[in-house]
């Protein structure tokens, strides 16, 4: 320690701007963080929410875009109900709607079809359950935008006039859009395009986007062996998310960015301690001359690296928290969450640890014998 | 090898000491079947022409590179026999290097450079920094840095740190080789000094014939060997 500090108070100027670099990456990193929960949230959180396990979708459905691509018959739903391990299992539809409500405002909506008595019903906050065809349930925060119990909602397609009656909490999106519940024949009925008086054909209650299942507590249901016997293709719940359009494209993208972000800051780190090691050459020769063991210039030099790289993160996470803070009550899909942050910081701060280290370890191969003679 | 047994000394002993660089048809002799002994107050000066062997010596003599053969004895340590991690421990209680334009950590302040020695390891008894720079008149310029320092300061500061785990051994490597005739004088005459009042053994391999005057011996190197100098 006593050299480390001593350095880094003398050079701290070149250290302010390693430690500038590594800062600013950091930030890049709470703000990428933040983005990439906000995507996730604005993608799937809908669906993180259901209790739910896996779906079982049509079979060979293209995954990509499983929920609406998919029609499974209502009555699979008993199969997979009677199947091991499974707690519940029960039809669900999702169709993607443009609405006005009355108020004229015009809302995009995933209408989520679920059996209005049934586990898959939403637990509502404020208003009334379902209890009726025709009635709708919206996200909390439709409700902050000023959509109020008793406002009227259109479908534009066909037509159909629903009622909101009540709002469950937080945030309910699928593919950027609000979440709303509605009663599975009403669903059946917008998505079979039937408008307000027409006859419904009868093969449109029978058909349905997918079973939802829940595993019994504990129990891991052998999806393969009852998709065979019930003619469906299961997803995970994890794994339906990537049927949200443009969610697979949207978080490897930026999984990807912050994979080079972790490489370029351990490479930028690693380069800046392999040139601050070989200007000290010859002061290293003077003090392993001197009798510095090894084992200390490494521990004095790691020590170094260590403490420019957590006070320059910590600095570089700490602008990023307040800037994502007043990132996070605008529109963008924009979130902040501790364990991510956290983990990505001590990631941060290993690799750079792994670059200072191979750009130290040049300590080991300095010949105390070149202290001797002048100044090379 | 010569062998002579190794009388006991506190200073340096080196017993027909051979060093090579180099193999096959481009063998160089550095040091050519070398003895020498430095008693402890001694101050041996070393002269002779680039390339003589001066350096070699040194390095020998200080734990740096290991003689082919013969024998190199500090107080009690034997310096042929230790490993590298006993020889860094050997320079760092029982040897002082002083090298050249003293060679500071640019980082540190003058009373730092001579607590540096004593961050390495256990010291069992060191000078106090401050005292041992008032002894060498850099007191006043404690807190000042190497590029705040002249060159004469800097020199007085650099021996002071090698005296500061109070060695038995000296090496000093052409410390007037970046000073004026005035420092030169004033330099070598606090080497003396230091040697004779704390019974330093000290070698110091210089060009400079100037100050030899101070010196209690002077040999000179040729061609690897160690002959009697003549003025």
């Amino acid at each position: 320690m006593f050299l480390a500090l001593r350095e880094l108070s003398f050079a701290r100027g070149r250290f302010a701007l390693m430690g500038s670099v590594v800062a600013l990456i950091g930030v890049l990193m709470v703000l990428l963080s933040g983005l990439s929960v906000g995507l996730v949230n604005d993608g799937v959180s809908g669906l993180q929410k259901l209790p739910v396990s896996s779906f079982a979708f049509e079979r060979d459905v293209d995954t990509s875009a499983a929920f609406t691509r998919s029609v499974v018959d209502v009555d699979t739903a008993q199969t997979w109900a009677a199947a091991d391990g499974v707690a519940e299992a029960g039809p669900f539809g999702l169709t993607l709607v443009n609405t006005r409500t009355d108020g004229g405002l015009d809302l995009d909506l995933a209408l989520f079809g679920v059996e209005r008595d049934s586990w898959l019903a939403p637990q509502v906050a404020t208003g009334t359950a379902l209890a009726d065809e025709g009635q709708i349930v919206l996200p909390g925060t439709l409700r902050d935008e000023g959509v109020a119990v008793g406002d009227v909602v259109t479908i534009d397609q066909v037509g159909t006039e629903l009622e909101v009656v009540g709002f469950i909490d937080g945030q309910h999106t699928f593919g950027h859009v609000d979440v709303g519940y509605v009663d599975l024949r009403t669903w059946q009925e917008v998505r079979a395009g039937v408008r307000p008086g027409e006859n419904v054909p009868e093969h449109a209650y029978q058909e349905v986007s997918a079973i939802a299942v829940l595993a019994a507590d504990g129990a891991s249901p052998d999806l393969a062996a009852v998709d065979a016997e019930a003619g469906t293709t299961s997803l995970t719940l994890t794994q339906s998310f990537g049927a949200s359009p443009g969610f697979t494209a949207e978080t490897s993208t930026l999984q990807l960015i912050q994979v080079f972000l972790y490489a370029i800051s351990a490479l930028v780190v690693g380069a800046f301690f392999t040139v601050v090691t070989i200007q000290r050459k010859h002061e290293i020769a003077v003090l392993r001359a001197m009798g510095a063991s090894t084992r200390y210039l490494l521990r004095d030099s790691l020590t170094q690296s260590a403490i420019l790289l957590v006070v320059s993160t910590a600095i570089g996470v700490g602008i990023g928290l307040l800037l994502g803070a007043s990132i996070s009550g605008t529109d963008m899909p924009f979130a902040l969450e501790a364990s991510p942050i956290v983990g990505a910081s001590a990631l941060l701060v290993v690799l750079g640890m792994v670059g200072a280290a191979s750009a130290v370890t040049r300590i080991t191969r300095v010949d105390p014998l070149t202290a001797l003679g002048g100044n090379r | 090898m010569t062998a002579h047994p190794v009388t006991t000394t506190t200073g340096l002993v080196m017993v027909g000491v051979t060093l090579t660089h180099g193999d096959g048809d481009s063998v160089v002799t550095a040091l050519d079947d070398v003895s020498l002994t430095v008693e402890p107050g001694e101050l041996l000066a070393v002269v002779g022409p680039s390339g003589a062997g001066k350096s070699s010596l040194l390095a020998v003599a200080g734990g740096l590179t290991r003689p082919d053969s013969g024998q190199v004895r500090v107080g009690a340590a034997d310096l042929v026999a230790a490993s590298r991690r006993q020889l860094a421990a050997i320079r760092r209680t029982e040897i002082g290097f002083v090298f050249q334009s003293g060679n500071l950590v640019p980082a540190l302040t003058a009373v730092d450079q001579l607590r540096l020695p004593l961050q390495f390891g256990k010291v069992a008894d060191p000078r106090d920094p401050m005292e041992l720079l008032e002894e060498v008149g850099m007191a006043e310029r404690a807190k000042r840095r190497p590029h705040q320092l002249s060159g004469g300061e800097r020199q007085r500061v650099g021996i002071a740190r090698a005296l500061m785990t109070r060695p038995r051994l000296l090496l000093v490597d052409e410390p007037t080789a970046a000073l004026d005739r005035a420092r030169s004088q004033e330099v070598v005459a606090l080497l003396a000094r230091e040697a004779h009042q704390h019974g330093v053994a000290t070698v110091m391999v210089t060009h400079d014939h100037d100050v030899l005057h101070h010196c209690d011996r002077v040999l000179e190197m040729m061609d690897g060997q160690l002959l009697p100098h003549t003025a």
